[in-house]
């Protein structure tokens, strides 16, 4: 990366810096021709005596403001009728006025916006850059940079900079220019009053760069300190688990404070030191007006200056400010960019990155054509030697386990194997062809990797899973019609100005052929297949179960789903199931359901009809009244709060059973003892808006299977029936998106699959009802041949941030199931099953050896009793192999691997 | 079937005979009701246990698995409890129980047990007399097939 910034801009810029100096030099002239034209208007039409004199100051005056005699000489009164003549002039003038302004602000805006299109691009460009090295980053660096630090750098830090970028070069040169112009009339009215306006131009240039060298340390110090405290944020944020479990609030709020004040004391000394810088400047700035009066006067009273000269001076010097001011402005701003630029380019530049063409070359990823060979590879890391002396020659399809200690370095090993790491020394070669120039495309393809732990990213697991087979863009994205294709051009295009990738996020990545796939459909088969490999394909399997599916996307799906809803149906009239389930049905009142639930009869859509919060909803309130059962609701939460106060008012207030059985928190107990009191002292009808509402909220979660109160009797239904054909017929317009009723012919989008099919409610105090209809619904499932759909669901299941809605094993099954997909010809595990149980280890030990039989395998074993059956195993201590040979013949020896397993 | 019938169904246990009414009101409002089916199983021998069950209806077998095969050493039925040993002494199901006709049963988990032990020493009383006319039994049963083998 360039060295500065000016390095930096002069390279990618030059012509367009050019561009905006021409540019604001071509707009002068006009500028300056507008400020003449009203001196004209008052010289040429308005005023009567225009002398040769007067016409040859003004336009030496740089067209301020007509100078003071001009003005005198103006007077309204004058004249009272104006010849046709000078009303003509007037006319001719005033038109070439407005004319001006349009153009000097057509000027200006297109100046800025070319200034601001160019900051823009620049800062695009930087950005690239910085993140296409975070790619180049040797892995081990990772560990001692957080993304809290990146974050900011790559985002805010630079953003000024694209400002700064635009006026990089004009800006000093036109107000420089401006500067030099007002110096050279002062320095032709007087030479010794030149002289004095530029006296105090050393001293400024002398003390502020000092002053101000002092206040970039300090915001080099604060850019610092802040990028600490946005990691410090990070960590906890990526550790909150580890401050809970610790109790460790306290102290993280303490360091916490001890950051914010540092910020602090230094925000406030640079703003000591800069407004001080501010304050010199004015005061600079006012000494010079003093230095005219005073040396101007006195000439002026010598008589070798004209008061004339004196006033006109004095107006040239106000013009002086503007321009100097905005240079120092400039000169601050430049300062803070530069700081900026080398504290975030030195970031971007640790030793040991990879080649650009090794981490981006495009070559096509051709197999390797031999066995892997190392030799003498020695790597280290921070100084320390960690493996050394390392040789190695695996023949293409041998599987290979490495084993050693903790200290062994077998982790790294691999990495190297795998072409993650860098060898300080030594050579690996994958058939004849050397790995240290070899780009990643083709590691990436033929050599399969997984760690001990795998971060996902934030996506459905589905683009985890086929994640290695988006290499390169495969086909153009659906292009549409004419304007959009015109608009992908357009974008690709102004990506390659900026030397951005010109690659296109939107077209078809997917390598189906690399997982020996056709079409869609053959890509889910393959990913299926992966997925078992990776004993995975269960877990998916329960995923999609409890997932949605879109049958406007899907409609095939959701029509087989409904198939295997009536073949549930007819299949739970079998006596083994008889009473297990309670369907839903339109007409009959489900009674393993709540209130709430039989009144909705549907799956809430959104918030308005959440099932915890319905007796808040205005609407289900409205129903009740409609068909009268407001007062029955208030006598039925009046029962079961007397009820629930009288079973729980003895138990003491920690009790498990609030928790687990009261439809009245412990909280809210003593106020409904108070209403209940207020109840039995003035009746129900006395009660007040919001007590009734407490009351009425009670019901909504009672299930008569559960909770065999007693309380809603078949009279009671039948009302309830009632209200909820209200419920739905009356529904405004509104609320019809918020709640997706129960139709038996249906799909419903809002409900998981399993609720689909099943279309009823587990029906409560039937033994194993949960598993027995879990059981059905696979057979189900299985008869109709929907497992595939369903993993397909499954795999629309959004994993979250780094995969955290997934367990840690299912994260690293996605991670092997992702290595075995792209069908890589070597495929390379680091202790990839340490986080799952003994039995999944063991299967996915053998599906891979299955898997990949004929292909590479290198396994650095957590268990050295797992690489029993392996071609050939290697045992590592202290970064070097110490034993090789058959898992047998090593036990024999009775060395090194006997004393690994004696101590598992 | 409602709460109330519940803890009226409950007062006729031998068990809870001596509980106040209030408190076993709330018994029957936690417990859990639990039904099973004919030749369901309501606990498999060898499986972790968490909790015992009474029979409020129906009848159930008690088999054991021994080397020459299953054995049904007892039929339970109304009012009897089962599934206490596991519970009581943290081991696995000592007995398969089998349900021979449907089978209502109470479900009481093993912290409302040992609650419920706690609170009420006329339930633990019942508990033990139970287990020592089991004990009895299992003697007699012992005498018998020694002096048959005899």
């Amino acid at each position: 990366m360039e060295r500065s910034i000016y390095k930096f801009i002069f390279r990618f810029s030059k012509r367009e810096q050019v561009f905006i100096l021409l540019f604001t030099v071509l707009s002068l002239p006009f500028y300056y021709v507008s400020l003449d034209i009203p001196k004209l208007i008052v010289n040429n039409v308005l005023s009567d005596q225009v002398t040769e004199a007067d016409a040859s100051v003004a336009n030496l005056d740089l067209g301020m403001v007509a100078a003071a005699e001009d003005i005198r000489s103006f007077s309204l009164f004058g004249y009272d009728i104006l010849d046709m003549e000078r009303l003509t002039l007037l006319g001719i003038y005033c038109g070439m006025f407005l004319g001006l302004v349009l153009i000097n602000g057509g000027f200006k805006y297109f100046i800025n916006v070319y200034k601001g299109l160019l900051g823009e691009r620049m800062l695009r460009r930087l950005r690239y850059q910085l993140f296409s090295r975070i790619m180049r980053f040797p892995l081990p660096h990772f560990r001692r940079v957080s993304s809290g630090e990146l974050i900011p750098m790559v985002t805010q830090e630079v953003e000024p900079l694209g400002g700064f970028i635009g006026d990089a070069l004009a800006l000093p040169f036109y107000q420089g220019g401006l500067l030099i112009t007002a110096l050279i009339f002062i320095f032709m009215q007087d030479f010794w009053m030149g002289l004095a306006s530029i006296s105090l131009y050393p001293m400024q240039g002398w003390l502020i760069p000092k002053l101000q060298r002092k206040v970039n340390l300090l915001g080099k110090e604060r850019v610092k300190e802040v990028r600490k405290v946005s990691e410090r944020i990070a960590e906890t944020v990526q550790s909150a688990e580890e401050m809970h479990a610790n109790g460790m609030a306290r102290w993280e709020l303490a360091e916490f404070t001890s950051r914010m004040g540092r910020i602090f004391e230094i925000r406030y000394a640079i703003y000591n030191k800069k407004f001080f810088i501010k304050f010199l400047n004015n005061f600079l700035a006012q000494l010079t007006p003093f230095f005219f009066f005073a040396i101007g006067g006195y000439f002026v009273i010598q008589g070798s200056l004209s008061l004339g000269g004196l006033v006109a001076v004095l107006a040239a010097y106000k013009d002086l400010q503007p321009p100097w001011k905005e240079l120092l402005n400039h000169y601050q701003i430049r300062e803070d960019a530069k700081i900026k630029y080398d504290q975030v380019v030195a970031q971007f530049a640790p030793a040991g990155m990879r080649e650009e063409e090794v981490v981006v070359g495009e070559v096509a990823p051709e197999p390797f054509n031999g066995a892997l060979t190392t030799s003498n590879l020695r790597y280290d890391e921070d100084g320390e030697v960690l493996i050394d002396g390392f040789n190695v020659e695996i023949a293409p399809g041998q599987h290979i386990a490495l084993v050693g200690g903790p200290t062994s370095s077998k982790d790294r090993a691999v990495m190297l194997l795998a072409h993650l790491l860098d060898p300080a020394s030594g050579k690996l070669r994958y058939g004849d062809a050397e790995a240290q120039t070899m780009p990643e495309v083709v590691t990436g393809t033929q050599i399969g990797f997984v760690g001990p732990a795998t971060s996902l990213f934030s996506a459905s697991l589905m683009d985890n899973v086929i994640y290695g087979l988006r290499q390169a863009p495969r086909a153009p994205r659906d292009a549409g019609d004419d304007k959009a294709r015109k608009e992908t051009e357009r974008q690709l295009s102004e990506a390659a100005k900026t030397a951005n990738s010109a690659d296109d996020a939107f077209a078809d990545w997917i390598d189906l052929e690399r997982a020996g796939a056709a079409n869609r459909e053959e890509l889910i088969e393959a990913v299926r297949h992966a997925l078992s490999v990776a004993d995975m394909e269960d877990d998916v399997y329960q995923l999609g179960l409890r997932g949605r599916l879109d049958p406007e996307t899907r409609p095939e799906a959701a029509k087989r789903l409904l198939e295997a809803r009536s073949l549930l149906e007819s299949r739970l009239k079998e006596d083994s199931y008889r009473g297990l389930v309670e369907p839903f049905d339109r007409d009959a009142y489900n009674t393993n359901a709540t209130v709430g639930e039989n009144l909705l009869f549907g799956t809430p859509v959104g918030e308005d009809f959440d099932l915890d919060r319905l007796p808040e909803n205005e609407y289900v309130m409205s129903v009740l009244a409609k068909v009268g059962l407001v007062d029955d609701f208030l006598s039925i939460g009046h029962e079961v709060a007397q009820t629930m106060v009288e079973l729980f008012a003895d138990l003491p207030p920690d009790h498990e059973y609030f928790g687990q059985f009261s439809f009245i928190s412990l909280d809210d107990l003593p106020e409904f003892q108070a209403l209940l009191r207020k109840v039995e002292r003035d009746g129900l009808e006395e009660l007040e808006e919001n007590e009734r509402l407490m009351f009425m909220a009670l019901p909504f979660k009672m299930a008569p299977a559960r909770h065999r109160l007693g309380l809603i009797d078949n009279s009671m239904q039948e009302r309830l029936l009632e209200a909820r054909r209200a419920f739905a017929e009356d529904l405004p317009e509104a609320l019809k998106g918020s709640v997706e009723f129960f139709d038996h012919d249906l799909y419903n989008t809002a409900s998981s699959l399993q609720d689909n099919i099943l279309f009823g409610k587990l029906a409560y105090g039937r033994a194993q009802a949960q598993t027995k209809i879990g059981e059905l619904i696979s057979d189900v499932i299985e008869s109709l041949e929907l497992r595939s759909t369903v993993v397909e669901v499954g795999l629309d299941f959004e994993v979250g941030i780094g995969g955290a809605r997934l367990s840690s094993a299912q994260r690293q099954k996605t991670a092997i199931a992702r290595a075995v997909l792209k069908r890589p010809q070597m495929i390379v595990l680091s202790e990839a099953t340490a986080a799952l149980d003994g039995s999944a280890q063991t299967t996915i030990l053998k599906n891979i050896r299955e898997e990949f039989s004929g292909r590479t395998v290198i396994w650095a074993m957590h268990r050295p009793s797992q690489a029993k059956d392996f071609d050939e195993v290697l045992v590592m201590a202290d970064g070097k192999i110490v034993e090789k040979g058959t898992f047998d013949d090593l036990m024999e020896n009775k060395a090194v691997l006997a004393d690994l397993i004696g101590a598992e | 079937m409602s709460l109330q019938q519940d803890v009226e169904l409950m007062r006729n246990i031998p068990l809870f005979a001596k509980i106040e009414p209030s408190k076993l009101k709330l018994l029957a409002f936690t417990a859990e009701r639990l039904t099973f089916g004919q030749g369901d199983l309501v606990c498999k021998q060898g499986d972790e246990g968490d909790s015992a069950y009474i029979i409020i209806d129906g009848e159930a077998d008690v088999i054991v698995d021994t080397a020459n095969g299953e054995v049904t050493v007892a039929t339970l039925k109304k009012n009897d409890f089962l599934g206490e040993t596991a519970i009581l002494c943290d081991v696995p199901r000592t007995a398969t129980v089998k349900a021979r006709s449907d089978l209502e049963t109470l479900m009481i988990s093993k912290d409302l047990f040992f609650q419920l032990v706690g609170q009420f020493p006329s339930m633990s009383i019942e508990i033990m007399r139970e287990l020592a006319r089991r004990v009895e039994r299992t003697t007699v049963q012992l005498r018998e097939a020694v002096s048959q083998q005899a």
